[in-house]
């Protein structure tokens, strides 16, 4: 079957589908339009959550928290392809003061700390840089957190809380030596334009190694797929860190600091982090466990056309599709297990958009009559590939254990 | 308490204020295929356009029970009641580690009496071993 390879919008998308069905496969049922209740199924509960429209520059969306915004991409949005349209691309704010209220002509950044020459630039000014364009996928590092056992606290997201974006902008690295950083530069930290509520509560700041920030590849984006981003997902700019999770892309940025020493705020010494181990992964209730801040993301992937418990015809090929992710690098491989991982056949790649976004894959499989599991499993090429067992840790970050679906395998009638 | 509630002008209704204008239509598809994040192109950048939005705020409280004014009137004033009744149910001890974290290290002005009133509250509602709702 051919890849997807573009958008439906939601005029045309009904007509797909309908086409889909035709050629036979169980689609994944996404929630039905005007149905405003979706259940997620998160072990012991609870999984439902109003859908909402209520946002402004944002569709449909599985709604997790009104204040500060915490929404969810509903999950049959990646069959649709690699790119997720913005006003459907997952909205996370640590604090509820959120400026509502952009001007472009007026909005600035301030490059400053230790810098040969402090700037404000304006959005003009920025834009008048030499441009670039990259592919990366943005995703919290909680994603998934609601399928942790035992269950932990947090946002209690199901798969959603990702998405994969052409991102338009600017090289960090060419506004960093616009200022001139001085010697002895150790980090750089970034802020955005939301405040907490209660003025002497840590201020969300995020941070970077010199040379990481410095490498070329850290972009300040203005352009999120051929547009500007919703404001909710960081409208005018924001930052973008390929193959790191979410928590550094600082959305609506406007500072820009350069630290000739270690990052001492909460954000980076207390809140996100990870124990040090191999997939960051601990025993429950194991303590005493070094920490890191969380950092490169872990290869994942899905199945996008057959949702868990779907029906497929038995003794007939069912074309199966999904999309995948390397994490801190590209695709090297997308596997399928039909016998509970003994034995694993490779899937067809989709067109390479770039290493740090979605790559789609596709495959078909033929069953006979009777349940059937089908695993899913992404390594990357760096080697690294998604784990059997789940990890677990407190916070419920960087989940990515081989993810399974059932299916029912049924004789034609 | 004065430097707590920048905030207060933050309520609105469901409308967007002022149409918040998408300067381009979503062009996914034929954008250039080569995803470097090298060289620079020409053709015309983006336009963006000034935004002007209304947050939607939510109206749902916590449910009735004893301690129900304490949760209403300490944890609103941050974060909606959503995620709250979106976790599962847990300890008691997790539950005092979340409400001492909010007071602690998110700095919520909230009165040890009040704490303890909400740890029991969360713990009744989602205990272990109470149903989720």
């Amino acid at each position: 079957m051919a890849f997807q390879d573009r958008f439906l919008r939601p005029a045309t998308r009904r007509g797909a589908l309908k086409q889909l069905g035709a050629a036979g496969v169980a689609l994944a049922s996404g929630p039905a339009w005007g149905q405003t209740v979706t259940t997620l199924p998160l072990p012991g509960g609870p999984g439902e959550r109003d859908l909402t429209d209520a946002f402004p520059e944002k569709g449909r969306m599985i709604l997790q928290r009104t204040r500060p915004p915490m929404l969810e991409t509903p999950f049959e949005v990646f069959d649709q392809g690699v790119f997720t349209p913005n006003d459907l691309f997952f909205v996370r704010w640590h604090w509820a003061v959120i400026p509502t209220d952009i001007n472009v002509d007026s909005y600035s950044l301030s490059v400053h700390g230790h810098v040969a020459k402090p700037l404000t630039l304006s959005l003009k000014q920025i834009m008048s840089l030499p441009r670039t364009e990259l592919a990366a996928v943005n995703q919290c590092s909680g994603n998934s957190r609601g399928y942790f056992q035992p269950r932990v606290a947090g946002g209690e997201w199901s798969n959603g809380a990702m998405g994969n974006a052409k991102w338009m902008g600017v090289r960090l690295k060419d506004v960093l030596d616009l200022a001139g950083v001085k010697p002895g530069a150790v980090r750089v930290r970034f802020a955005g334009g939301d405040d907490p509520v209660v003025a002497d509560a840590p201020k969300f700041m995020k941070s970077l190694d010199i040379d990481h920030a410095r490498d070329g590849e850290v972009l300040i984006a203005y352009g999120m797929n051929g547009a500007q981003m919703p404001l909710l997902n960081g409208f005018p700019i924001r930052l973008i860190v390929p193959g790191w999770y979410s928590t550094y892309w600082v959305k609506m940025l406007n500072s820009i600091e350069v630290l000739d020493g270690a990052d001492d705020n909460f954000w980076m010494t207390t809140a996100y982090r990870i124990p040090d181990t191999p997939g960051a992964n601990i025993r429950p209730g194991e303590t005493g466990i070094p920490t890191v801040p969380i950092n490169r993301m872990v290869p994942r992937s899905f199945i996008t056309n057959l949702h868990e418990g779907a029906t497929v015809r038995a003794g007939e090929d069912t074309p199966v599709r999904g999309i995948a992710f390397g994490g801190s690098t590209g695709v090297r491989a997308v596997d399928l297990s039909t016998d509970g991982g003994m034995s694993w056949k490779p899937a067809e790649l989709g067109r390479d958009e770039g290493k740090y976004g979605f790559r789609q894959w596709s495959t078909s499989l033929r069953a006979p009559a009777g349940n059937l599991a089908v695993m899913v499993r992404c390594t990357n090429t760096d080697g690294l590939q998604q784990p059997v067992a789940p990890n677990w840790n407190p916070s419920g970050f960087m989940r990515n254990v081989i993810e399974t679906t059932q299916l029912r395998a049924v004789k034609a009638s | 308490m004065s430097k707590f509630l920048h905030a207060l002008g933050f309520t609105g209704s469901i409308t967007m204020a002022i149409a918040a204008a998408i300067a381009l239509p979503i062009r996914h598809v034929g954008i250039r295929t080569s995803a470097t994040a090298e060289a620079a192109s020409t053709d015309s950048p983006l336009t963006l356009k000034s935004v002007n939005i209304e947050l939607p705020t939510s109206e749902r409280s916590f449910p009735p029970g004893p301690g129900a004014d304490a949760i209403n009137n300490n944890c609103l004033v941050c974060h909606s009641a959503g995620m709250v009744l979106n976790q599962p149910a847990m300890s008691e001890t997790a539950w005092a580690d979340e409400v001492h974290k909010m007071v602690k290290v998110y700095k919520a002005p909230v009165s040890d009496q009040d704490a303890a009133t909400i740890i029991a509250y969360l713990t009744k509602l989602k205990g272990i071993g109470s149903p989720p709702p």
